[in-house]
């Protein structure tokens, strides 16, 4: 908190330089029209356990700041554009806290929300009861749409959201499984979480599709995240004689199973660990042992989509932010930086950026080429939400360091395929 | 024998929760307050052994002896400035302050690690296993966690009965109003008492470093199964520490041998039954 202090000098000063700068506006208006300033939330999970997916955050708004400079034209107005980002601490509470104050104290105008259901969620709950257009992604979609009951006959108002959906992790992990040989038995770890549930799912999740497709499924049920042990599993798994072991796992839940899995002389062919092998920062610790694990990829440099703000390749986001941080590129930066294309571009296309509805319905009207692929709102499988595509990917070590090779792209045949999947050992 | 494979996994993750525990259980023995903070503190330790043998390159058998000195100097003088001040009378304000210090901890530790998920690779350590036949094996690593947590808990039980340090901290945890009388310090002696404990996390700190990821916000998980290990042992009882982390280990693998769903509810109802049968634990102290 800032106190300022009225003095009869700074307020003169103030007043003076205000009626001034009116009397200059007013004055100046015709030719340099120029609006208020457009106020973009931002709420994104800085610290807590899901930080790992704010690390492109800076580098993100650093890149919009710059190139946006002293504002966006709308409808032939310059309005400068102002992000508040407020940091949701990877708690559900705190996201739905900061989105209110986003809306009753700073007033914004847009607000813009990304990493799982645990942020997307709260904020675009606020956003939709309180009537300010809402941008989002990085969650599966139907835990976004469902998870804030969503009527597929109604949808919202005010909030939109962008991702993949379960639907599309079941066709490329099992696609995956299809390029290698083994003898078609699937182990699962799927936890008692909402990821777990959903995928264990009898009738949306895995287990239909894996009938369908000739998978024998173990499964030892909903284990606890966070578990110390995993000897029951890898006992099940090897009296079953399991070659393929799937699951959505937090980091040092697979990190356990994985060690564990090698002292009990358990080792599968293929190992699926959503979640915890996505990001380049979780698996280099695993050193050699990250070879050959394979993971969903929502976006790569190798996507063959290029920004519609600034103009780069998936390549050359990944280039200029591995140069500006020193760190590796991560699947959230492509997503990261599409939020906040969508973003610009409803403002462009919105008739009264003063006017929320206004605004929602520029954002309903999307139909943009952005870093992640095309974002249409209306060609969703249900209304308010738009698709983008997902692939297939294995870790394999190159030069001492794993690299994420695109390894399946059933679904999605325009992004090109870089390595080929190989069993474990 | 898949049972009695699981009987063998649950000891050895009994002694996970030992390890973890001690040093809560020292500390409740002698000062009778819960430190909250008590799991970031191994999360602290598992950073040190990081930075020290994963970053700057230091010798991991210094380091396995610098990380528990620092921690227990760190603790000492923690105890002496801060703790000591708000012990005595109230149960609450003790609490809080460690409460707050997790806190405190986590963002510090987030803002010099950052949020990444991190692992200290022990190489060839981390899958090396023994075979005992009929499908049996026993991880080199969970053994060394196993036996570490009996060697900690009878060097314990050692300095806390057979020596003159220990003859003071069981007369300070008996009756601190009498030992000022009798010429002993009460802030020396929580001191030394946390610098045992201290130790203790560092140890437990070294081997969390190696056994899986963690990261500045895992220690609170830690917790849960580190006070329940106490309770079923016996509040000031340091074998009680060791037993009930044994059986709680084994509660929970036999409990997944039957629905991986049950791993923990089977540990939370064996500890809910001990609880029952015998509210102050296996072997109570006091």
């Amino acid at each position: 908190m800032t106190r300022s202090r009225f003095t009869r000098r700074g307020f003169l000063k103030a007043t003076g330089a205000t009626g001034f700068a009116a009397a200059a506006g007013g004055l100046a208006s015709p030719a340099l029209a120029q609006g208020k300033t457009i106020k973009i939330g931002f709420v994104t999970p800085q610290t807590g356990p899901l930080a790992i997916f704010a690390e492109p955050d800076a580098f993100t708004l650093d890149l919009f700041k710059k190139q946006i400079g002293d504002g966006i034209m709308i409808n032939g107005t310059k309005y400068p554009v102002e992000f508040i980002v407020k940091d949701s601490q990877s708690s559900s509470n705190r996201a739905s806290t900061v989105a209110q104050e986003l809306i009753f104290d700073d007033e914004v105008d847009l607000i813009t929300a990304t990493s799982t259901p645990d942020t997307t969620n709260p904020v675009a709950d606020q956003a939709e009861l309180n009537g300010v257009p809402c941008i989002t992604n990085d969650t599966p979609w139907q835990p976004h749409f469902f998870g804030r009951q969503g009527d597929p006959a109604v949808g919202f108002n005010y909030t939109y959201h962008f991702f993949w959906g379960l639907e599309d992790i079941i066709s490329s992990f099992i696609g995956m499984w299809d390029k290698v040989e083994t003898n078609k038995v699937v182990g699962a770890l799927w936890p008692n979480d909402p990821d777990g549930n959903g995928w264990s799912d009898s009738k949306l999740g895995f287990p239909p599709v894996m009938a369908e497709r000739g998978y024998t499924l173990v499964d030892p049920g909903r284990y606890q995240n966070m578990s110390d042990d995993f000897s029951a599993q890898i006992s099940a798994f090897k009296e079953a004689g399991v070659e393929i072991v799937t699951g959505v796992q937090l980091p040092p839940d697979f990190t356990t199973f994985w060690s564990q899995a090698a002292q009990q002389g358990f080792a599968p062919k293929v190992m699926q660990a959503a979640k915890a092998t996505e990001f380049p920062q979780a698996v280099a610790p695993l050193g050699e042992r990250a070879e050959g694990l394979s993971v969903e990829v929502w976006w790569s440099p190798h996507h063959p989509f290029s920004s519609s703000f600034s103009g780069q390749s998936s390549a050359e986001l990944a280039a200029a932010y591995e140069a500006a941080t020193g760190n590796p590129w991560t699947m959230p930066l492509g997503f990261k930086h599409s939020l906040f294309e969508v973003a610009v571009d409803a403002l462009t296309r919105t008739e009264d950026p003063t006017d929320p509805d206004s605004i929602a319905a520029a954002i309903a009207a999307t139909n943009l080429d952005t870093v992640v692929g095309n974002i249409n709102f209306s060609a969703g499988p249900v209304p308010n939400i738009a698709k983008t595509p997902l692939v297939g990917g294995q870790w394999q070590i190159e030069d001492g360091k794993p690299v994420l090779k695109i390894v399946e792209n059933g679904d999605h045949p325009e992004i090109p395929l870089t390595g080929e999947m190989k069993a474990i050992g | 024998m898949v049972w009695v494979n699981a009987i063998v996994q649950g000891m050895l993750l009994g002694g996970l929760y030992a390890l973890f525990a001690a040093g809560l259980s020292l500390m409740f023995g002698v000062m009778r307050f819960v430190n909250l903070a008590h799991g970031d503190f191994i999360v602290t330790a598992a950073y040190l052994m990081l930075a020290l043998v994963g970053m700057l390159n230091v010798h991991w058998a210094f380091a396995i002896l610098l990380v528990p000195a620092v921690l227990g100097a760190a603790g000492y003088f923690n105890q002496r400035i801060l703790l000591n001040r708000v012990l005595g009378g109230d149960l609450l304000p003790p609490v809080l302050v460690t409460f707050g210090l997790s806190i405190i901890i986590q963002n510090a530790l987030l803002e010099v690690f950052s949020a990444d998920s991190q692992r200290l690779n022990a190489g060839w350590l981390d899958t090396a296993s023994f075979q005992l036949g009929g499908g049996i094996a026993i991880g080199a690593l969970p053994l060394m966690m196993f036996l570490a947590a009996v060697a900690v808990i009878g060097g314990l039980q050692f300095i806390f009965y057979k020596t003159a340090l220990g003859r003071m901290l069981r007369a300070t945890s008996d009756d601190p109003a009498m030992v000022p009388l009798m010429g002993g310090n009460n802030g020396h002696v929580f001191a030394i008492a946390t610098l045992l404990a201290s130790v203790v996390v560092g140890i437990a700190g070294i081997f969390l470093a190696v056994k899986t990821n963690f990261d500045p916000a895992a220690g609170p998980a830690r917790l849960l199964f580190a006070f329940e290990a106490v309770i079923i042992g016996g509040l000031g009882s340091l074998w009680g520490t060791l037993i009930g982390g044994v059986i709680l280990g084994v509660a929970q693998t036999l409990g997944a041998q039957i629905d991986a769903g049950y791993q923990i509810l089977a540990g939370h109802l064996v500890f809910l039954a001990i609880l029952v049968a015998r509210p102050r634990g296996l072997l109570p102290k006091m």
